[in-house]
């Protein structure tokens, strides 16, 4: 599949973040891998890096854009506009030479451009054909996001490139298909291509944006103001353009003995890998985590590993990256980092909770306190909402997560954000409690 | 250790090797004949030898005559105390930096018998500190020792003092060969950072256990029971003053657990102490001036390791310079000077054990401080938690360098102990620490030295424990001992 020789792909480095110092009799090994590519052309020049694409180049892509054409754009009607206009803007982001087609979504899946099953190839008269096209769509019929993705999978897998992407905009519910369909289609999809959700206006559902992002590794938000749309359009394409590889998996090997109590990505998103591990020979598994520009990420390993007498080591993990190959085969990325378990009798070191880990953790927390504090709150338990959003308040101040922190302070009245102490707001814009349902994910890194 | 070679390939297979490694990535070859040198010693920091105060009389003087003087450069005259005293320091104001650090130095303690023919007699400038360099045995200053050996079974102890065949080396390897497997479960093989890939077990080190002997002087180090990694590090030697009489150089480390790489740090700073001893003793330096210009150079390689990344393997937000404490001993056939910063010690033990034994360092530690300030007695200052903070160390960290440096001129045969705590712990007056050291140590350094360390295990073995052993006065080279 993937065909693209090895100097295209970016310098991945790791670096391994742990207190591996365990008390007699302690089990449970945690540590922060911090992944990070140089060397991408296109997005966020600022590592001194060589680069591998001078700028207007970068590797063969392919992306599909699905836009919602459900009737229920048209009201407002400035939403279908902003739809088409946003298209438009992320038609114009995309570089010459990358293949692309867009998809009308309703409650079945139309191409709008180039038609026939094929791709396009951006060039300037391809670009203005794609617009031309645009202004064909209309709204009207249901929504069943499934079967725009299946369209996207044919579309995208036959086309010989390194980078499948895909963007979609939905406005309202996945109404018209049954949840097992998308799930199944998802399923389906999971690593032919990545793919970035977005819920414009406030009548979609946030689980199920949200759910497209996470299953094919892509970025999910809400552009509650359709005028937002042609912005944020332009910014997620630049960052398509910006992968330089794909299908990145992280590697864990643990020896004999030793569970793996979870993988997660924790930074820029919290995203559960644990569920999602694909078997790579004896004691190692694979993790996908998509493709990748010039970026960094943190993973949290917790591994549980035989108990030991004070004075002995042990290697509790050893994490890699690579590319698994059609052929069985794997492409080592080459950054390895190693997780250590050490036994020692010195209460200071085993009691110490490594910096990294305590924040991600902390991070971990304030995701799933908001995501449940917005569920009891729908479901009417106000003390039990109050109770766990007041606690994402704390965290979010403790550990200096300004964004989510003032999305909170949309949804609750902060008496005191140390203590976490707060009141339910009486009327909530559903924009706000959207947006912070969707955002609750997002984390920051260590203060350094 | 000095002269271990860096090793760039595999000795095996042939495939280029990376800077601490310690298995062969490709073969699985062990390389642990090779320790990653350290880095060049640079001397960038002038550090002066700060005279410290003198300290009031060790606890529990020695009962006995004859004297330890304590000398200054130059010879200024040392108060000789006379039979039945306690050795007296100098005060030593001269000009030197030796002066200084003698005066910092400020052991008293006696080591002779009543009327012992050195009994007062305050030290003079070292016998035959002139003339020219002879011609060294190996070539090298560096001494002609055995390669460290791994948990050979005690030889027989021919002891005859000639230079041990560094092709010892081989055999090393030759045992080490078969260790491919894991030593934990023994099901799988050992991958190229030195854990199991079955099981994950980290293998023995070389360092874990570490024995040397070099001429007259054997020193042993080990891990201990309790600690994951051996944080010590030892050097010995031998070479020949411009007089052709014998000397023979101990240096013992104790790398600070709570700093970053403790166990660099104490590599670095044997390695550095014991390569300018030996390259100083033979062009006449004095042997105390030689003892610390040895720990001003130990310091600065220390430092240098600050400045370096820290490994992959360990690097973290709060980083503490890497520190390490020195202890060392060089013994002339007229005298026996030590030096030290921390709490690592040197310990006298007479072969004629009706005489008394002495320590003959004063710790830089809380609670000797408190000690030697009269705030506290000996018994509740070691009761308190704080009894071992140390309160000087080698490391960029360290508030000022005051290396203690002292020199005795002892009587009778006897045999001196250079350890770190993980033995003195176990044997801490020098009343234990000579019951512990066997009666043929002085012929036999390196069964001692063995001995003393499997006295630290019986005990517990709670840290690393690491025991040089010199006899006094070093026999002359292929002579019979003394």
């Amino acid at each position: 599949m993937a065909n693209f020789s090895k100097s295209n792909v970016p310098a991945f480095s790791m670096d391994v973040y742990q207190n591996e110092y365990l008390p007699e009799g302690g089990r449970e090994v945690n540590a922060i891998v911090t992944v990070s590519a140089t060397g991408g052309g296109t997005v966020g020049s600022a590592v001194a890096a060589p680069h591998l694409f001078t700028p207007g180049q970068g590797p063969s892509a392919a992306v599909a854009i699905m836009v919602d054409c459900s009737g229920s754009m048209d009201y407002p009607p400035t939403k279908m506009r902003n739809a088409r206009d946003a298209t438009a803007a992320a038609i114009d982001t995309l570089r010459d030479g990358v293949h692309f087609a867009v998809i009308g979504g309703t409650h079945v899946a139309k191409e709008v451009y180039p038609g026939g099953g094929r791709l396009a190839v951006a060039d300037a008269a391809s670009r203005a054909q794609a617009k031309d096209a645009l202004r064909r769509l209309s709204a009207g019929g249901g929504t069943a996001i499934g079967t725009w993705l299946r369209l996207a999978e044919r579309l995208l897998s036959p086309a010989d490139v390194a980078i499948r992407h895909g963007i979609v905009l939905t406005d309202g519910r996945n109404e018209h298909e049954a949840p097992e369909d998308l799930k199944a289609t998802l399923e389906a999809c999971a690593g032919k291509f990545t793919c970035d959700a977005r819920g414009v206006g406030t009548d979609w559902e946030v689980k199920e944006v949200t759910g497209i992002a996470s299953a094919l590794l892509g970025t999910a938000d809400i552009v509650a103001d359709p005028q937002g749309l042609a912005a944020d359009f332009t910014q997620m394409m630049e960052t398509a353009m910006g992968k330089e590889v794909a299908d990145v998996a992280l590697r864990v090997w643990t020896p004999v003995g030793t569970t793996i109590k979870f993988v997660k990505q924790v930074a820029p998103t919290v995203e559960e890998l644990t569920e999602r591990r694909t078997e790579a020979g004896p004691r190692a598994g694979d993790y996908p985590t998509g493709s990748w520009g010039d970026e960094s990420r943190d993973y949290h390993l917790c591994v549980e590993v035989p108990a030991a007498g004070v004075g002995q080591e042990m290697l509790a993990a050893r994490v890699s990256l690579v590319i698994p190959q059609s052929d069985g085969g794997v492409q080592n990325l080459g950054a390895q980092g190693l997780v250590r378990a050490v036994w020692t009798d010195d209460m200071t070191a085993s009691t110490s909770i490594n910096p990294q880990v305590a924040h991600y953790t902390g991070q971990a927390e304030l995701a799933q306190a908001i995501q449940q504090g917005l569920d009891l709150r729908k479901a009417g338990d106000f003390d039990g909402a109050t109770a766990k959003l007041g606690r994402a308040v704390q965290l979010a101040s403790a550990s200096g997560n300004a964004d989510t922190a003032k999305l909170l302070a949309k949804v609750v009245d902060v008496v005191d954000a140390a203590t976490g102490t707060v009141r339910l707001k009486a009327k909530v814009a559903e924009a706000d409690e959207m947006t912070l349902e969707t955002r609750s994910t997002k984390t920051v890194r260590v203060k350094k | 250790m000095s002269q271990m070679p860096q090793l760039s390939a595999c000795p095996s297979c042939e495939e280029p090797l990376e800077s601490g490694d310690r298995f062969c990535g490709a073969c699985g070859y062990d390389l642990s004949g090779g320790l990653p040198a350290s880095s060049d010693d640079t001397l960038m920091l002038n550090v002066d030898a700060a005279a410290g105060a003198a300290r009031p009389a060790d606890p529990g003087p020695v009962p006995g005559s004859g004297s330890a003087a304590v000398p200054s450069a130059g010879s200024v005259g040392v108060p000789s105390a006379g039979s039945g005293s306690v050795g007296v320091p100098s005060a030593g104001s001269s000009s030197s930096a030796v002066s200084s650090a003698g005066s910092a130095a400020t052991v008293h303690l006696t080591l002779g018998a009543p009327g012992a023919a050195a009994g007062g007699a305050p030290l003079q400038a070292p016998p035959g500190a002139v003339g020219a360099v002879p011609p060294q045995p190996s070539g090298s200053p560096v001494s002609p020792a055995s390669g460290v050996r791994f948990d050979r079974p005690p030889e027989p102890e021919e002891y005859p003092l000639q230079a041990p065949d560094p092709r010892v080396a081989a055999d090393a390897q030759a045992a080490t060969e078969e260790q491919k497997m894991c030593v934990a479960c023994r099901a799988g093989r050992v991958d190229g950072d030195g854990y199991c890939e079955n099981c994950g077990h980290a293998q023995p080190r070389e360092r874990d256990h570490m024995e040397q002997e070099a001429g007259p002087v054997a020193a042993v180090s080990d891990r201990g029971l309790r600690h994951h990694r051996n944080e010590d590090a030892f050097s010995v030697g031998n070479s020949v003053l411009p007089d052709g009489t014998p000397a023979a150089v101990a240096i013992v480390c104790d790398g600070v657990s709570s700093a970053t790489r403790p166990d660099d740090a104490s590599l670095a700073a044997s390695r550095a102490a014991g390569e300018t001893l030996l390259a100083a003793l033979p062009r006449g330096t004095h042997p105390q001036i030689a003892m610390h210009e040895a720990i001003v150079a130990a310091s600065h390689a220390v430092n240098a390791l600050a400045e370096e990344p820290a490994t992959a393997r360990e690097h973290a937000p709060h980083q503490n310079a890497p520190a390490c404490t020195i202890v060392g001993a060089v013994v002339t056939p007229g005298l026996l000077v030590v030096g030290w910063v921390g709490d690592s010690r040197v310990y006298w033990v007479p072969v004629d054990r009706s005489a008394p034994p002495a320590r003959l360092t004063e710790d830089d530690s809380w609670a000797a401080q408190m000690v030697a300030a009269g705030l506290m007695n000996e018994a509740e200052a070691y009761a308190d938690e704080r009894a071992h903070a140390i309160t000087g160390w080698l490391g960029a960290d360290a508030y000022e360098l005051e290396p203690h440096t002292a020199s005795f001129k002892p009587d009778r045969p006897g045999v001196v102990v250079v350890c770190t705590d993980g033995l003195w712990n176990y044997a801490e007056t020098a009343e234990e620490m000579a019951e512990a050291v066997p009666p043929d140590a002085a012929v036999r350094p390196l069964h001692g030295a063995r001995v003393l360390v499997g006295h630290a295990l019986d005990g517990g073995g709670h840290d690393n424990v690491t025991v040089a052993l010199l006899p006094f006065p070093p026999p002359s080279q292929g002579a019979g001992s003394a």
